[in-house]
């Protein structure tokens, strides 16, 4: 071969540029990631940093375990969407007639199945009576959530069914403790309107995460993660978890908090200012007419497409109006979602309506099959559909009645999800 | 992709059909690679040599791109010594991206009783695969090392040790072994940042001092080499790597971790392969998970065509060379419990390359590579690609 032609060779590698050798960036419907539109450029820079402590994969000389669940937050919540069956928390607890023991001195009520070498990791007791798997939740717009004032949850709420339509949803009431208080009081302190969180109603506090509402807001549930899945301190929670049966309190050695404050800042930071999930299609006709039958058979009286946040220092997130399908109220599923597990302020047959908007996309965050509902039982949006008993069952059977036209469009409408 | 031991079989297959089909080869075997340096010779007294690499990169993983930066890899210094006629010494130590890591690569004194037996103490290279005892950057067309070289053989892995090796001739072929104890790999692969398996973080300076279990790792490598074919090779090694035991007293149940490796390199015609595939199985407490792999397996396969022979004044063996590399990495070969399906953790890459040594001892590279990762859940997780651009030689 000459010099021309190898020269030639590379004047047409260089011709094509570089841009046509290198992977393109995803579509927007394609991945759930990304900072939401309107943010300044230092917001994106501790967006990113949060984004980092993410994805972190920490081990057992960060503090890690010594019993723990997974080693990242990434690990369960791969893309930011929902995660994956092999990495369901598994929580359990008895009961014991006028109330469901968390039976911590087993080590409950969360499971950590995993543990650093030579150290036991835990085990579902034989005398718990509930034992639940949650899969990981989506974390893509959670902010919102996190935004909203307590005053509309209030007003969504309807524990009676005054209404008469069926459903009633109840706040999920958390006794008072000091980390919710903490939790309350930190956010508190960056709010333009303290008192929109926070509120007792009957001296309790409203949880709004967690699949039974169980934390009241991000740097709660944040915190808690750290905790409860990958077994690291933070300035709200020192301790580190230990295996009770493992007959020491001896845990890791490294010294606490494993996990600085500002970590936890940022990575609330990330949470709060994640975008919200892309809808596709959202225009078309067969989705618009899907939109009215999940309208028409009750779906959206418990997955509220509509809410608005409240008064935030975060101007993207101050008061803007948002659609992510749920109304963070606990609801009776019924036998058909009843895993004889209670938490918090949520009875056994209770659970938090989980949001939808992404619900199509998780998938291809879970290798390429879906897995619905809390512990990935559904592996279709008919089967989840079928899961519902309770307050839920009227939709299911309105589901059931549908003509197989109207069926294909309400697919069509949770498909641009 | 997830051929695991069809992988390592096709690797195989390629290499033995190699072998049949080749024309010629060089003539080094694997186990002489590191006195195979220029400036290194075997009468005399001490001599000092070394290489140097270093590279560009340009890299874009699902279009985003931290931009364009330089990186000096390596600047490593070899020191031999004759001793004496039998006896000969050989260091390395590297200096890796400056002084950012520092270690002392190779520290050995071979003592030949026979061509056939010589006994090797010191800190050496396990015999684990072709890669290890020949990864001196100016003998590669490419500017990154093989994943499988890396990620799963933890090269460059140096251990402490003694064994023995030696070659005889069979017939027309030479046959060569190599078997050592050495200190073996420690905590690390289990106990890392890595949330995984992870062999290359089992190694440790501490290791340099003192065993972290008492029991030695053992490896061993035999090889054939025709000369106008090429050479193939088949290694082990396997030992204890976590600290089971701590004063006289067991805290802990032993576990393994064994490598088995199977290296070719063969010329076909004007094309030289190299091809290095490995399967690995560590014991892991059950506490741990399926998070982190029983079994890794991995290989790659090298192609190096010279294309041109420049005729420069000053430069008579100067060569332009097309090269290619296909490279899979796969960290856990197992399948999720709850769902039955295989667990990914895994990345596939080519590259595609073009090199020009104006002399054996220098090379500039020019690389496009292309990633696949696959997560832990199976999900096609990044594609990413970049440009590269390099040099390494000898001095």
């Amino acid at each position: 071969m000459k010099l021309g032609t190898v020269g030639l060779m590379l004047i047409a590698i260089a011709s094509t540029g570089c841009d046509a050798l290198a992977p393109g960036v995803p579509t927007d419907d394609e991945v759930l990631a990304g900072t939401i539109e309107g943010m300044t450029a230092s917001q994106v820079g501790q967006h990113l940093a949060g984004d980092e402590e993410f994805a972190r994969v920490l081990g057992f000389a960060d503090g890690l375990g010594p019993i723990f669940v997974a080693a990242s937050c990434e690990q369960c919540h791969v893309g930011d969407a929902k995660g994956h069956p092999s990495f369901n928390l598994t929580r359990f607890g008895r009961d014991v007639g006028d109330r469901f023991d968390p039976m911590i001195s087993f080590g409950g009520p969360q499971l950590q199945h995993r543990a650093a070498p030579g150290y036991p990791a835990e085990v579902v007791p034989a005398e718990a009576t509930g034992v639940t798997r949650l899969t990981p939740p989506a974390v893509t717009g959670l902010g919102y959530l996190d935004a909203v004032d307590d005053t509309t949850l209030i007003r969504l709420s309807d524990p009676d069914d005054a209404d008469g339509d069926g459903i009633s949803g109840r706040l999920a009431l958390l006794d008072p403790s000091e980390l919710i208080e903490s939790s309350l009081a930190l956010e508190a302190s960056q709010s333009p309107t303290p008192g929109s969180q926070g509120t007792r109603v009957d001296g309790r506090f409203i949880g709004r995460f967690g699949k039974k509402a169980l934390t009241v807001n991000l740097l709660h549930q944040t915190v808690g993660a750290y905790h409860q899945d990958m077994g690291l301190t933070t300035d709200l929670l020192t301790e580190d978890l230990v295996n009770p049966l493992a007959g020491a309190r001896a845990s890791d050695g490294v010294a606490d908090p494993e996990i600085s404050s500002g970590v936890v800042a940022n990575v609330v930071f990330y949470l709060k200012t994640l975008r919200v999930p892309p809808r596709r299609n959202a225009d078309d006709a067969d989705v618009r007419a899907g939109e009215a039958v999940f309208e028409e058979i009750g779906c959206a009286s418990c997955h509220v497409p509509t809410l608005r946040t409240g008064r935030s220092n975060l101007a993207v997130l101050d008061r803007v109006e948002f659609h992510p399908y749920t109304d963070l109220l606990l609801h009776d599923m019924g036998p058909e979602l009843d895993d004889g597990y209670a938490e918090g302020g949520a009875g056994t047959a209770e659970w938090r309506t989980p949001p939808l908007w992404g619900v199509s996309l998780q998938e291809r965050f879970q290798g390429g099959q879906a897995f619905l509902l809390h512990d990935g039982r559904a592996r279709s949006f008919e089967e989840a559909i079928e899961f519902h008993g309770g307050e839920g069952a009227a939709s299911r059977e309105g589901f059931r009645a549908l003509s197989p036209e109207d069926r294909v469009r309400l697919l069509r409408f949770l498909e641009s999800l | 992709m997830r051929a695991g031991p069809f992988g390592v079989a096709a690797f195989m297959t390629l290499g033995v059909a190699s072998a049949a089909l080749a024309q010629s080869a060089d003539t080094t075997l694997a186990q002489e690679g590191i006195f195979n340096r220029p400036f290194i010779t075997s009468s005399g007294g001490t001599s000092i040599g070394g290489y140097l690499e270093g590279n560009t990169n340009w890299f874009v993983e699902d279009g985003v791109g931290e931009g364009f930066s330089m990186e000096l890899r390596r600047f490593n210094i070899f020191l031999f010594a004759s001793v004496s006629p039998r006896v000969r010494f050989l260091s390395e130590l590297e200096f890796e991206h400056g002084t950012e890591e520092i270690a002392l690569e190779t520290a050995l004194i071979d003592v030949r009783l026979h061509p056939a037996l010589v006994f090797r103490a010191g800190i050496l290279l396990p015999p684990v695969g072709y890669f290890n005892q020949n990864h001196d950057g100016p003998r590669w067309d490419f500017v990154e090392r093989p994943l499988v070289s890396t990620e799963i053989i933890p090269s460059t892995l140096s251990e402490v040790g003694a064994g023995l090796y030696g070659k005889a001739a069979l017939g027309s072929s030479v046959v060569s072994y190599d078997v050592y104890a050495t200190n073996g790999l420690g905590n690390g692969i289990v106990n890392n940042a890595e949330g995984r398996t992870y062999i290359p973080a089992g190694k440790s300076e501490e290791q340099f001092a003192e065993d972290n279990n008492g029991t030695p790792s053992l490896s061993a490598r035999v090889a054939v080499r025709r000369p106008a074919i090429g050479e193939l090779g088949l290694s082990w090694y396997g030992g204890a790597y976590n600290s089971f035991q701590r004063e006289g007293e067991a805290v802990d149940a032993s576990r393994r971790v064994d490598l088995v490796a199977l290296d070719a390199g063969v010329r076909l015609g004007p094309v030289a392969f190299r091809g290095e595939a490995v399967m690995a199985r560590v014991q892991l407490p059950e506490s741990l998970g399926e998070v982190f792999g029983e079994r890794q397996w991995g290989g790659h396969l090298d192609a190096v065509v010279p294309i041109w022979r420049p005729k420069l004044a000053g430069y008579r063996d100067a060569v332009v060379a097309l090269g290619g590399r296909v490279e899979h990495v796969d960290f856990n070969r197992g399948r999720f419990a709850s769902t039955g399906r295989p667990i990914g953790d895994s990345v596939t890459g080519v590259v595609a390359g073009l090199s020009f040594r104006p002399t054996d001892e220098t090379v500039f590279r020019a690389n496009y590579r292309f990633d696949w990762s696959r997560d832990l859940v199976g999900n096609d997780r990044t594609r990413a690609a970049g440009l590269q651009l390099g040099f390494a030689t000898y001095f």
